[in-house]
């Protein structure tokens, strides 16, 4: 039984790759996610071993606010200068040295735009001379205060040599720099990392990089020979107390480590989530597969049972079938996991002008190997399990007839499908409206999808017919449209896998949609604004600011009745981290409505707040009371309620005055203002006046309302170009899907292909019957898909609505696109089965067994 | 399940019984209500003796082939019971249909149903595989011999001709030594030289390895070769035969035809309403005589 198994699977090599080609993708994204995320958390481990390498002991000031898992920057409080001179007392200290090293230091790049950053940070930091981690390739060190020394990859990224000038931007607006050298970390190594570093002397360093003179980012010490790091760290957390964290070197690049190692392994789950989509369409082509060729077995399943073999014998033998396609997609995929996460890797590293860092670092886990084996063996054991059921109950007597293909009745089917289908919209409405986890949603999508496959089948007979009809114009398009309706099951596991890929497109683009149409309301009709001052790209990231003096002279144009500037900072909230804006509240009442519903907003200055009357009733807070807010470098303190206000679209969260933001948020300059003209003034002309105000602020630039919602809905549009390609894979795999289907189904119609070629019907017209097939499976499927992803988007949409989504958009273009997008896979996926079934020899299709 | 000896309803006169197969008031009837019903088998009873060569012949729609799917327990009969040896086939689950398959029936196909991957050997040990048993191997150098394919044992389907390949089925079928063969139609795919072959090597199982064998056709020269013939029309037993020569066969069938038509013919003899037919009634000794008399 065994061989005979395996015998037959080797006799049809052609079906084995078809059926394992959907593992082959899916265990190639799982693999690669795998082999990438420990590869990046190796060379991450690697990178702050070489930072710390030479350092022992290390000091830094405590942090208020955990900004970094929020995506922010974390900042530390700076260390005054005399704790150096503290530390030297230390007899196992051998050396103690006071350095600024701060993200922040953006270069104005030749193109007049800040050099942006897609994650290493743009170091600014004192010039202590050449040491173990700092070698000069060329000129000298700083000396002055308008010079500055700068590392490698910002020369090579700003095409910068000696003695040319740059401009900085810091803590403070833009200052210029004459560069006097360039260094990297050793002669062979230009970064750690990709980072781009400008070293100032020390002075500068630590007013542009900390706001002051005297203080420094860490101190760090090393031993004098046999004194151990946990030896000196301890002393050394003695003579500080405990306003200050004492690390070993060690300690200090695992925990740096750690907190790069989140990242990562975030990134590891996104790509694993997309993986998981991909496999599970997959299950939807080999159930099918396997569906179609248990049909094609009959009489060889049904001899096994006239021989004596039992139920679970079939049953095993498909199984054992599964297991071999599993084992061998499952290496196929592995291999071509490590192929892509290589050039993954090679692009990553070109990115950030740090190709070194992943030298040495490839590694392929034990864990990948193990988990692309177990998943794509037990992801082809799922799919082969109900047709193998189905299998077991070919009766033997099958054997002698001609197996004639009886259609069950779609009724059981239909009733069962429901359950999950209910359920699933019951998880979905559960997360969204009540207060279950994330993983119900996805559990819910999941049953939904399950729910709708199972549904199809019910309804693919007439919309099939009504698809089809469009194409029955010819004969050959009426029989291909009848012969898509033929069997209703495996036309619906067709086109269910690609509604999977299209559901999830369809769900995310009118979330995206409304996400815009939402923009364009608030820019259009809620803020009375019409031009706005902000970052004109997303490189930018948490370090944008511009002058606020900018905003002064702004309100001074002739026609300029108000500009609000926004500063903002992410705080923590009583314990809750949150992004509190500042404003003054004068000028930000004549751009959007602001009502106080209690107090005056009047009152807002230092040491007080304006809350939304959301916040007050949830925390019971009222005017006069106090609670606290940690602000990024102020720390922890309590603010006085000055006034409750109406929430609305624009006007929400927690405000602080502007006075207080310069002190206490992480950065001391707006990041945004929005302007308002009055009827007096000319939009343009006030536009044109303040991008020259703006000159010496190259992170931000001004825009009227058209520009604003255009580059939010750019930015949003980019985000859904990356999830179109990540599901991209789930509809390749439901393609391939459709060109198995229509292979397989030729070739269990090779007879009726040869009858219909023998009484006259072209080559020609055969492959528009096949194409025809092809098409109304693709759209079926892509309706369907579209279908349940409106649904699924609207629902979040109207779930989000208390966090700011007011309108629900469905994108109709963008859903026209997908619909002939759909018919151009239904004429690709058809290529091939068309050619195949128009070359049916006609002699050998009529005596075909 | 388990026991090695038959645990199954014996029947009542088992004891030294010569009969391998036995078949009592069988009925198949298909469809449901009054209108659409179709008698397949109208009250079939026959007794097929250990040791010998049985044809049942008829033309189709006779009801032939369901007889012999109900006898070979691969097709539930409405009513009616079968034994094969001791074992009542009739109410047996799949489990035990199953075993009854593996033990005691052996299969020969009109289409010969040879696995197209496997070699000439592969397909002969193909019951044992399928039981996970190890071949006699004196036996099975037997059964290779005598059909007379020791040289085209490695060879896949594809490469021998029919009646080689209806050699090997035959040769599948008679590797397990079952109690009773089924073989439905085995020389309809064969031109006249293979199908002598493949008959002549049926008839010598029966003599030289006391085989029981049972063959539905329609080929008057086929059941020539066989010890008894048994005739099917409309779902019941019209005439036997014993110890036929194709003369006979031809003449037999001939009559058959006769009759067969008149009762078409005949408005009163509607075969479709069993229950008030006199002639339909199950029995199968008197019908045969008055033939035979006839």
């Amino acid at each position: 039984m065994l061989r005979a198994t395996l015998k037959s699977l080797l006799a049809r090599k052609l079906r084995l790759i078809l059926s394992g080609f959907a593992v082959v993708l899916g265990v190639m994204a799982v693999a690669s996610a795998l082999i990438l995320g420990s590869t990046l958390n190796k060379s991450v481990d690697g990178l702050f071993g070489d930072i710390y390498d030479s350092i022992d002991v290390q000091v830094k000031g405590k942090t208020f606010v955990d900004a970094e898992s929020q995506g922010g920057i974390s900042v530390s409080q700076p260390i005054p200068a005399g704790l150096v001179e503290q530390l030297r007392s230390i007899d196992d200290a051998e050396t103690v040295t006071g350095e600024v090293v701060e993200d922040g230091a953006r270069v104005v790049g030749t193109d007049g735009k800040v050099i942006t950053s897609n994650g290493p940070p743009r170091l600014g930091e004192s010039w202590a001379g050449e040491d173990e981690q700092t070698q000069l390739r060329e000129g000298r060190g700083p000396q002055a205060a308008n010079e500055v020394a700068i590392n490698v990859p910002l020369a090579q990224t700003g095409d910068f040599s000696v003695g040319d000038n740059i401009d900085v931007l810091t803590r403070e607006p833009k200052k210029p720099f004459t560069v006097v050298g360039i260094y990297g970390v050793s002669d062979s190594k230009a970064s750690f990392g990709g980072e781009t570093s400008v070293s100032f002397t020390e002075p500068v360093a630590q007013q542009l990089m900390l706001g002051e003179e005297g203080v420094y980012s860490v101190i760090s010490l090393t031993a004098k020979d046999g004194v151990d790091q946990q030896q000196l760290r301890d002393q050394v957390a003695n003579a500080v107390g405990d306003n200050y964290i004492v690390q070993t070197g060690e300690q200090a690049s695992e925990e740096e480590a750690d907190s790069l190692q989140g990242f990562v392994s975030l990134f590891q789950n996104v790509l694993l989530g997309f993986a998981a989509v991909a496999l599970f369409v997959g299950i939807f082509l080999i159930l099918n597969t396997f569906s179609i060729i248990v049909a094609q077995r009959t009489k060889e399943l049904a001899l096994f049972r006239a021989m004596g073999a039992s139920r679970g014998q079939v049953i095993r033998s498909v199984m054992l079938e599964a297991i071999v396609v599993g084992l061998i997609a499952s290496t196929l995929g592995f291999a071509a996991g490590i192929g892509i996460a290589k050039a993954l890797l090679t692009l990553l590293g070109n990115q950030n002008g740090g190709a070194e860092l992943f030298d040495g670092a490839f590694t392929i886990p034990v864990s990948a190997v193990i988990a692309s084996y177990l998943v794509g063996v037990i992801v082809t054991l799922i799919a082969a399990l109900v047709p193998a059921l189905r299998a077991s109950r070919i009766p033997p007597v099958a054997a002698l007839r001609d197996a004639e293909l009886t259609q069950r009745p779609l009724t059981r089917l239909t009733i069962i499908g429901a359950v999950p289908a209910v359920l699933g919209i019951g998880c979905i409405l559960l997360t969204l409206f009540g207060d279950a986890p994330v993983v119900v949603l996805l559990v819910g999508v999941l049953l939904v999808f399950i729910g709708v496959a199972m549904l199809a089948p019910a309804i693919t007979r007439p919309v099939v017919n009504a698809i089809g009809w469009l194409l029955s114009w010819s004969l050959p398009g009426k029989l291909g449209r009848r012969n898509a309706a033929r069997n209703p099951r495996r036309t619906a596991i067709t086109a269910s896998a690609l509604m999977i890929g299209l559901a999830l497109v369809t769900g995310v683009s009118v979330v995206a949609s409304s996400l815009t149409a939402t923009i364009e309301r608030l820019v259009e009709q809620d803020i009375k604004a019409q031009l706005f001052v902000a970052a004109d790209s997303v490189g930018g990231g948490p370090l944008v600011t511009f002058d606020p003096a900018v905003a002064e002279q702004t309100r001074k144009l002739p026609g300029v009745t108000a500009v609000a500037e926004i500063y903002g900072d992410l705080a923590e909230v009583k314990g809750q981290p949150q992004f509190i804006t500042a404003v003054d509240p004068n000028q930000s009442a004549e751009v959007s409505d602001i009502t106080a519903l209690s107090g005056r907003l009047d009152d807002l200055g230092p040491g007080r707040v304006l809350i939304d009357d959301g916040f007050a009733t949830s925390n019971n807070l009222e005017v006069g009371e106090e609670f606290e807010i940690a602000t990024t470098r102020g720390g922890p303190r309590d603010y006085t309620v000055a006034a409750v206000y109406e929430k609305t679209e624009v006007s929400r969260g927690t405000i602080m005055s502007v006075a207080d933001a310069k002190q206490y948020f992480g950065r001391s300059a707006p990041f945004q203002a929005a302007i308002v003209v009055g009827d007096d003034g000319s939009v343009s002309t006030v536009k044109k006046q303040v991008t020259k105000l703006l000159e010496d602020n190259p992170e931000v630039s001004v825009q009227n309302q058209d520009e604003v919602v255009k580059q939010a809905s750019g930015q949003i549009d980019q985000f859904l170009l990356i999830l179109y390609v990540l599901l991209g894979l789930a509809i390749v795999i439901a393609v391939l899907g459709i060109i198995n289907t229509l292979a397989l189904s030729i070739l269990e119609r090779t007879r009726e292909l040869g009858l219909l070629r023998a009484v006259g019907l072209s080559r020609r017209k055969t492959r528009w019957m096949i194409t025809t097939e092809s098409i109304v499976i693709s759209v079926f499927g892509s309706l369907l898909g579209m279908a349940v992803g409106c649904g699924l988007g609207a629902l979040v949409v109207t779930a989000l609505e208390d966090e700011g989504f007011s309108e629900l958009a469905f994108p109709w273009a963008r859903l026209a696109l997908f619909l002939a997008l759909a018919v151009i896979v239904g004429l690709l996926a058809a290529i091939i089965p068309a050619f195949r079934a128009s070359r049916v020899n006609v002699l050998r299709a009529i005596a075909y067994e | 399940m388990t026991a090695p000896t038959s645990d199954h309803t014996t029947s009542p006169n088992s004891e030294g019984s010569t009969s391998a197969v036995r078949a009592v008031d069988l009925w198949k009837v298909y469809g449901e209500s009054d209108q659409t019903t179709v008698n397949a088998l109208a009250g079939v009873s026959a007794e097929l003796e250990k040791g010998r060569f049985t044809a049942i012949m008829g033309p189709s729609g006779s009801g032939k082939s369901t007889f012999m799917h109900c006898l070979a327990g691969l097709d539930r009969a409405t009513s009616g019971q079968v034994w094969i040896g001791d074992s009542k086939v009739s109410g047996l689950g799949d489990r035990g249909l199953t075993k009854l398959r593996r033990d005691k029936v052996g299969f020969i196909f009109q289409q010969f149903n040879l696995l197209p991957t496997l070699t000439a050997k592969e397909n002969i040990l193909l019951p044992l595989d399928i039981a996970g048993r190890k071949p006699d191997k004196e036996w099975l150098d037997r059964v290779i011999t005598t059909v007379g394919l020791a040289d085209r044992l490695g060879h896949v389907p594809a490469q021998l001709s029919g009646g080689q390949q209806q050699r090997v089925a035959c040769a599948r079928a008679l590797v397990t030594r079952p109690d009773v063969i089924f073989a439905d139609e085995p020389t309809g795919n064969l031109d006249s030289k293979s199908s002598t072959e493949v008959l002549k090597f049926l008839r010598l199982s029966v003599d030289d390895f006391g085989q029981t064998i049972v063959m539905v056709t329609h080929d008057p020269r086929a059941a020539s070769y066989a010890d008894r013939i048994i005739f099917l029309a409309d779902g019941t037993v019209q005439a036997e035969l014993n110890d036929p020569t194709e003369e006979r066969v031809f003449d037999q069938m001939k009559h058959l035809d006769s009759v067969h038509l008149d009762a078409v013919n005949s408005p009163a003899a509607s075969a479709t309403d069993p229950g008030a037919e006199p002639s339909s009634e199950p029995s199968s000794v008197t019908a045969s005589t008055s033939v035979k008399e006839a």
